[in-house]
């Protein structure tokens, strides 16, 4: 069992508070009146809602199906009926809201029917389909499709990591997850690897989870190898944690699978268990509700879960709370309102208390100590990303490797000046994914406009030909009949007119209102008389482009 | 509305990085106190209460608000430092203007911390070097060297009212750099010149033992992580590099290298003055080529240059290269090739 | 003397030479200077600078003939942007040229008659529909111009903002720097 690790740069050690809640069992919640379960749970695109207002669901039937290649599916959390699809409040640093499927539970929990699958010989693409319409997705954090993650694709992957590490600080779901159901974890972890095609499996826990490295090495196999690695913010990085375990990096811009490695959470090796040998797509994840609370623990939440309800599940907030933070203190965000629902990223519910998370004091100027650099688990220079962040330089800030950032926090944690340096790097980067978003809107227009301006080019010379092929053969008849001078004249009266046509044309694009039926000319020409009396438009109708 | 990280490292501040920096430096000042006589606590007094009324000053006319910024503590290090490297003594408006060119013009004319091109305090020493040379070459002989060390009170004296009736070469004396350099360009002996009163045991008179106690709280500051280790290695070795090359070449013109790291400003130098993180290179690598490069020049100016000891100059000539050096000596990025071009500012 | 004019003379051969070699040796080759206009100019082909779409005021930028403080589209920040290309002091658009927030156009269907003037007005081709036919607008590719407004005959489009989303959500400027005091 000593597997020779490879310790990243950086990196901190914040205090852990995980006896806060790993104490206890995983709790059941009780069936709730009402959830909300949001269509844009994953990375990628919104599922597309398949249900309306006053339908019947019952649990686990798919409310919102993949759109698109990066997409999961959604599911109903419980049968009941659907009250609304509309925009509600999401656990999202924004606080603004995105559209949901509000659903009234009937009280029955009447489940669809679920088949189970044999997945030894089922044909890994068509278990791929079935996990996307399983609804799976990371559930470390990050809700990236399952099934494309377990589509090898061109790349061969000879290493699954499964990522029980649970580096930050509060969180204990994970941890819990693998000391009450290693076994289902391993179950899991082997329908990956047989869907990958892979041949080494390594499980990377921190050293501060006896507990669970101990449940974990009970239950797996002896070609799975549980190791043990150093406590250490952030080892849970998929990244860090991958080179960790087999001392290579994930080239920059790219995925582990670049590599031949694939890193999954061990709670959606859970999940993928309860998928394909239970045949129930991800209808509930463990999360963990701590700090500031009555009863801190873990509970198996449905998806759609009301924050409130599940604050109260662990007995509320205790007096003197300050606000929730959706996931741990490191790489959290604060819930702006607490009807938002648990997601399939939601790993935590931390309350906070005024003397743990005191406010962060006033920023001083950065005095360059480096203590950011050496703290940086991406061997980053996070003083001088900052510094053009700051300066709204994104240019320079990139050269920096400013998507390198894995945003895990480490330099805000450590810096004396208190400088809040990740959220610098946040508005860089979203800053600089809008320019690219602007870019790419400008090219589009201008290959469209550019296409319009030939078509039309195209057309007048073409228009322009038949007039002149017209004319030739006119000429021919013409020449033939020179000698009339009233077919002369005639000849040059038709030239003034086509003459003039073209002018016209030239200059005014025409009215194409021609050609309309009775009852559509009158409609218009009631209009016109509206707008005549009303005149609040100093345009009319022909105005030129 | 902040975003993460909200768990913030405990004690950790600018204001406590500073507090470390001058908590190692007690042993030193300590020393000097012992070794040359009170007229530290004079200047030391003087330097602090000109720095932090500058600081404020200077705060007020840039319309910054003053608590935070005058609890940062940075100008008192500043002044310290000054303090620390200017002759002890002198009159008092010497350390006024010292200060008044180290924390108004080096630092706040250059944007207030953290934006100074320059170390203030080398600036500040630079420019009495320059505008006041004199003064600069009168240092407090050792005790037992000196006819007389004033005492606390007749150092107030001194300071505020001048010499009067007392020779200034009664309690003064050159600095053994400076009789080292006068007196191996006359042609005596480096053996005859070690012999004489104001040298000790490997270096000065008195200043051996002070430069050890800089060492003393400069290993304070490595253990407790306020600097590393690049820095004051790298600086030490190229001057002992370079002192021994001199050395070996011409033992009658130039002094062995352990005279040269425990006389002058070495040891304050290599410790607490090129590891101003502000002005000293950032990158590892940077870290190394600039602390090299400073080093290297303090011992060339020692060596050939008007002035006995380098260290302003060796400081200020290697804060100029800094963000060229840093420019070219970014780290590999985690997941980024090796030899990769990346991050040229 | 005479030789200290021949040497200074013969200098200033050497290094204009060299320059002038280096000159022809290193030189960039570049966008021509209306393509740069044009890639930061914002493609909606509103005309609101006077111009029949963003190539003509790109091309009367690069001829001196156009201020560059013409473009509400782009707004400041692109004027910003204009101003560090051509190496000129950013001023402020133009009077009246307030930039307004991002929309799209859309047509009510139900008052639609299919006239395809709007069609023939689009700059960009992003209106779909055939005469007699309920026109409908490509929202992804509509790019705001406002172009198709005057022609419709029964005033059916209408600007639609664009709200921001959970997707396209941005993180603030952080606002925590020590501020000066009042």
């Amino acid at each position: 069992m000593s597997r020779k690790l490879f310790p990243f740069n950086g990196g901190v050690h914040p205090d852990g508070h995980k006896e806060a809640s790993n104490a206890t069992p995983i709790r059941a919640m009780p069936l709730l009146p009402r959830y909300v379960v949001p269509l844009r749970q994953h990375i990628g695109v919104p599922a597309r809602p398949l249900v309306r207002a006053g339908e019947r669901v019952a649990r686990g039937q798919m409310i919102g199906a993949a759109e698109g290649y990066v997409s999961t599916a959604a599911h109903a959390p419980t049968s009941g009926t659907v009250l609304a699809v509309e925009p509600r409040a999401v656990p999202h640093p924004s606080g603004l809201f995105d559209l949901c499927v509000v659903i009234e539970a009937d009280g029955e929990d009447r489940a669809v029917e679920l088949q189970p699958l044999d997945w030894r010989n089922l044909d890994a693409s068509a278990l791929r389909n079935r996990i996307r319409d399983l609804g799976l997705a990371g559930l470390g954090g990050a809700v990236f499709p399952s099934y494309i993650k377990l589509n090898p694709g061109a790349q061969a992957i000879h290493t699954l990591i499964l990522n029980g590490a649970e580096c930050e600080p509060w969180i204990t779901c994970d941890d819990r997850l693998m000391r009450e159901r290693a076994a289902e974890i391993v179950l899991g972890a082997e329908i990956m690897r047989h869907a990958l095609g892979c041949a080494s499996v390594l499980f990377g826990v921190e050293d501060n989870k006896p507990e669970a490295l101990a449940a974990l090495r009970a239950a797996a196999p002896a070609d799975m190898e549980v190791v043990s690695v150093p406590t250490l913010y952030p080892s849970g990085g998929g990244k860090q944690l991958t080179y960790l375990l087999t001392g290579v990096e994930t080239p920059t811009g790219g995925r582990s699978t670049d590599v031949g490695i694939q890193v999954f959470n061990v709670g959606t090796a859970y999940s993928l268990y309860r998928a394909v040998c239970l045949g129930e797509p991800l209808l509930s994840r463990v999360v963990t509700v701590t700090g500031h609370v009555a009863e801190p623990g873990n509970f198996e939440a449905r998806i759609g879960t009301p924050l409130a309800d599940l604050l109260a599940a662990a007995g509320g907030a205790l007096p003197g709370a300050v606000g929730e933070i959706i996931g741990g203190p490191m790489m959290g965000f604060d819930l702006l309102d607490r009807v938002a629902p648990v997601t399939k990223s939601v790993n935590c519910l931390l309350v906070k208390d005024p003397r743990l998370f005191p406010a962060r004091p006033a920023a001083l100027p950065c005095i360059r100590c480096g203590a950011c650099a050496r703290a940086c688990p991406a061997d980053l220079q996070p003083f001088e990303m900052y510094w053009f962040s700051r300066a709204k330089d994104f240019g320079k800030a990139q050269s920096y490797d400013l998507f390198d950032c894995i945003e895990c926090g480490c330099c805000a944690y450590v810096c004396p000046s208190h400088i809040p340096l990740v959220d610098f790097f946040r508005y860089a980067k979203s800053e600089i994914w809008e320019r690219e978003r602007d870019k790419r809107e400008a090219d589009q227009a201008r290959r469209r406009h550019e296409f319009k301006e030939f078509r039309l080019e195209r057309e007048k010379k073409e228009k322009a030909e038949k007039f002149a092929k017209a004319a030739e053969k006119q000429k021919a008849t013409a020449g033939t009949e020179a000698a009339d001078p009233e077919e002369a004249r005639k000849k040059a009266i038709l030239q003034g007119a086509l003459e003039r046509a073209r002018l016209a044309k030239e200059g005014v694009t025409p009215k194409n209102t021609d050609n309309l039926p009775a009852a559509v000319e009158k409609e218009i020409a009631e209009i016109d008389a509206r707008r005549a009396q009303a005149e609040t438009r100093p345009e009319s109708g022909e105005s030129t482009p | 509305m902040n975003g993460s990280p909200f768990a913030l490292l405990g004690h950790n501040s600018v204001t406590a990085v500073m507090a470390k920096v001058m908590a190692a430096l007690i042993p030193g000042i300590i020393a000097h106190a012992w070794f040359f006589g009170p007229g530290i606590w004079v200047s030391l007094l003087l330097c602090v209460v000109f720095g932090a009324v500058l600081e404020a000053l200077m705060l007020l006319l840039r319309g910054l608000p003053l608590k935070p910024f005058l609890s940062d503590g940075s100008a008192l290090v500043t002044a310290a430092l000054l303090a620390l490297a200017l002759p002890t003594l002198a009159p008092w408006w010497l350390y006024l203007m010292a200060t008044l060119f180290a924390v108004g013009v080096a630092k706040h004319l250059y944007g207030g911390l953290g934006q100074n091109l320059f170390n203030p305090a080398m600036v500040g020493y630079a420019a009495m070097i320059i505008g006041f040379p004199v003064y600069m070459t009168q240092w407090a002989a050792p005790i037992g060297v000196a006819h007389f060390t004033p005492s606390l009170a007749e150092a107030f004296d001194l300071v505020f009212a001048g010499a009067g009736a007392i020779s200034v070469d009664a309690y003064t004396s050159a600095t053994p750099l400076d009789a080292w350099k006068t007196q191996a360009r006359q042609g005596m002996a480096g053996a005859d010149i070690l012999v004489q009163p104001i040298f000790g045991w490997a270096g000065a008179r008195g200043q051996e033992m002070v430069a050890l106690m800089y060492l003393l709280g400069g290993l304070l500051l490595l253990a407790n992580r306020v600097i590393t280790w690049h820095i004051p290695v790298t600086f030490l070795a190229a001057m002992a590099l370079t002192a021994g090359l001199l050395h070996l070449a011409n033992p009658a013109q130039h002094a062995p290298p352990l005279f040269h790291l425990l006389s002058g400003g070495a040891m304050l130098c290599a410790f607490f003055i090129a590891t101003d993180p502000v002005t000293a290179a950032s990158t590892p690598l940077g870290k190394l080529i600039y602390a090299a490069l400073a080093g290297f020049l303090m011992m060339i100016i020692r060596a050939f240059g008007a002035y006995p000891d380098g260290v302003a100059f060796a400081i200020l000539l290697a804060n100029i290269c800094v963000p060229f050096i840093d420019a070219y000596t970014q780290p590999r990025v985690f997941g980024h090739k090796r030899g990769g071009k990346r991050g040229q500012a | 003397m005479i030789s200290a004019i021949l040497v200074m003379a013969g200098i200033g051969l050497v290094l204009g030479g060299v320059l002038g070699w280096a000159s022809i040796r290193y030189r960039v080759q570049d966008d021509p200077l209306v393509e740069k206009i044009d890639a930061i100019l914002p493609q909606t082909q509103c005309g609101q600078c006077g111009f029949p779409g963003c190539k003509p005021y790109a091309e009367a930028i690069s001829k001196g003939e156009a201020d560059i403080n013409l473009c509400p589209p782009g707004g400041n920040d692109g004027v910003k942007r204009l101003a560090e290309l051509l190496g000129v002091e950013p001023k402020p658009l133009g009077a009246g040229m307030e930039p307004k927030p991002k929309a799209v156009a859309v047509i009510d269907e139900n008052t639609c008659i299919g006239c395809t003037l709007c069609i023939q007005a689009c700059p960009v081709d992003a209106i779909l529909g055939a005469a007699k036919q309920m026109h409908s607008i490509i929202a992804e590719q509509c790019t705001g111009c406002e172009l198709c407004l005057p022609p419709c005959p029964v005033d059916c489009i209408s600007m639609q903002v664009i709200r921001e989303d959970v997707a396209t959500w941005k993180w603030r400027y952080p606002m925590h720097m020590m501020k000066r005091a009042a």
